[in-house]
């Protein structure tokens, strides 16, 4: 029986190491767990507010943050390395955002960043709102009954 | 189809490359490499057209002839409307022919110059080629400063720009080409363009060995465009199992242009430029000095197109063969 070209293909393709990328997101994800929680901590502790409000300040500072290190060019290794522990939290969304606004800013404000920014993003929020939506749905057939 | 070629030859060749490919075990065999990925450009586009121009100066400047003396240009690259290529060329006042054949673009110019020169059209032709890794990533992947992970199977593409004129004298005798066909291997997977192809360079080998009625051991080496390390694996076992061919002195120059342990490229090299910058800079160097007498350069293409990708079909793919003789 000869061997198909599938067959000689997936023979001769490397597995991923599906362990180890695992091993490595669970730690960078669980890192920034711990950095987000501590700034939460600080913001409630510094400026005397409430946790709900510390967390919106904890967003916005790891949103600026990863836009800022994406802006200085080494993010992308830090994502590359990090894999999911770095793209499902905010800093994966910030991220593709800003490398999407940085490569097309020369292509115009408007033609460029304006119509290219979501590129990569975009169906992060159209599927996060129709999802929100979906879920709220159920919530409200849930407590009618 | 395959023509055979009495009257061609390759008088002069030029490499324009990019840190990465300056930096690889190839570096010092290339005439110019920049630091710099944007060569003093805003964008990269306008960068990838600026090797393009580069590339042709320096052949030029290497073949010690006038560039009001070629006839035709024949030259293309990886992006939409070929922008690079005709951009550059607007800035030479000369006919131009404008080609895609993504990495296979080189061997493609090779085989179209070598036969409006064989017909006595033309007495010089000058065939080009360009690719440029960040102008590609924004086209075909992602934003460049996007750091989403890639499987061990990815290629990265090669930036530079290779050029070489062709006329009825030269050291190196552009002896025949195979045009291939675009041959579909059911492969669906943009991150591994080594398996897309390899079935098309197996296509084109076998079909030009039949064509000249040679053995597979005619040739001193058989070098494949841009297959990377398991595209390489890929062919070696197909061409064994389906043709019954055992290709033993055989490389890929995809694996040839970068150090896969230090470099951050995955499989390999790929891209329009990666077989012509290894094959005018490093193979002609060891033909010249008489390491190999007869090579066969199968540059492969990926016909990719995102659109198509994402209507969920597989990719098809393309390679043209040439054989180069040295005449020393």
């Amino acid at each position: 029986m000869k061997q198909s070209y599938q067959d000689i293909v997936s023979k001769n393709s490397p597995k991923e190491n599906v362990f180890m990328n695992a091993v490595v997101a669970f730690i960078s994800g669980g890192l920034m767990g711990i950095i987000a929680q501590y700034l939460i901590d600080g913001y409630s502790a510094l400026l005397d507010i409430s946790t709900k409000e510390a967390t919106v300040c904890m967003l916005v500072t790891l949103i600026f943050l990863s836009c800022l290190f994406t802006s200085l060019g080494f993010f992308d290794k830090w994502v590359n390395f990090c894999k999911c522990g770095l793209i499902i939290p905010i800093t994966g969304f910030a991220h593709a955002t800003m490398s999407a606004a940085l490569e097309y800013r020369k292509e115009g404000l408007v033609t460029g960043i304006g119509m290219n920014m979501l590129k990569l993003s975009g169906a992060v929020i159209i599927f996060g709102v129709v999802s929100s939506f979906v879920f709220s749905l159920i919530r409200m057939v849930v407590g009618l009954i | 189809m395959t023509f055979k070629f009495n009257n061609v030859y390759i008088y002069s060749t030029s490499t324009v490359t990019g840190p990465y490919e300056g930096n690889g075990p190839l570096g010092k065999f290339f005439d110019l490499c920049h630091k710099d990925l944007y060569f003093g450009k805003r964008n990269w586009e306008e960068a990838e057209e600026c090797l393009i121009k580069e590339s042709v100066n320096i052949l030029a400047k290497k073949g010690d002839f006038n560039l009001e003396d070629v006839d035709v240009f024949i030259g293309g690259d990886l992006l939409n409307q070929i922008a690079p290529s005709n951009y550059a060329m607007s800035n030479f006042d000369k006919s131009f022919i404008g080609i895609y054949a993504a990495c296979a673009t080189s061997t493609l110019g090779l085989i179209l110059g070598g036969s409006l020169i064989e017909s006595g059209f033309v007495k010089k032709a000058v065939t080009f080629t360009s690719s440029h890794n960040m102008s590609a990533e924004k086209q075909y992947r992602y934003p460049t400063e996007y750091g989403g992970p890639k499987p061990k199977t990815t290629t990265f593409t090669s930036t530079g720009a290779a050029s070489c004129l062709l006329m009825s004298s030269g050291d190196i005798k552009l002896e025949s080409g195979t045009i291939g066909v675009a041959t579909d291997s059911m492969i669906k997977d943009v991150f591994n363009m080594g398996a897309v192809m390899a079935k098309a360079a197996a296509d084109t080998i076998v079909k030009h060995l039949k064509d000249t009625g040679r053995n597979i051991d005619y040739y001193d080496l058989v070098l494949t465009g841009d297959l990377g390390i398991y595209g390489k694996k890929i062919l070696k076992e197909y061409m064994f199992t389906e043709y019954g061919i055992k290709l033993k002195k055989y490389n890929d120059t995809g694996v040839m242009l970068y150090d896969r342990k230090e470099q951050p490229v995955y499989a390999g090299a790929s891209g329009p430029a990666c077989a012509p910058l290894v094959t005018y800079s490093y193979i002609f160097d060891e033909m010249r000095k008489g390491k190999y007498k007869k090579v066969l350069l199968a540059a492969t293409g990926a016909l990719m197109s995102p659109t198509m990708v994402n209507h969920k079909l597989s990719i098809p793919a393309i390679c043209h063969a040439v054989s180069l003789e040295a005449m020393i």
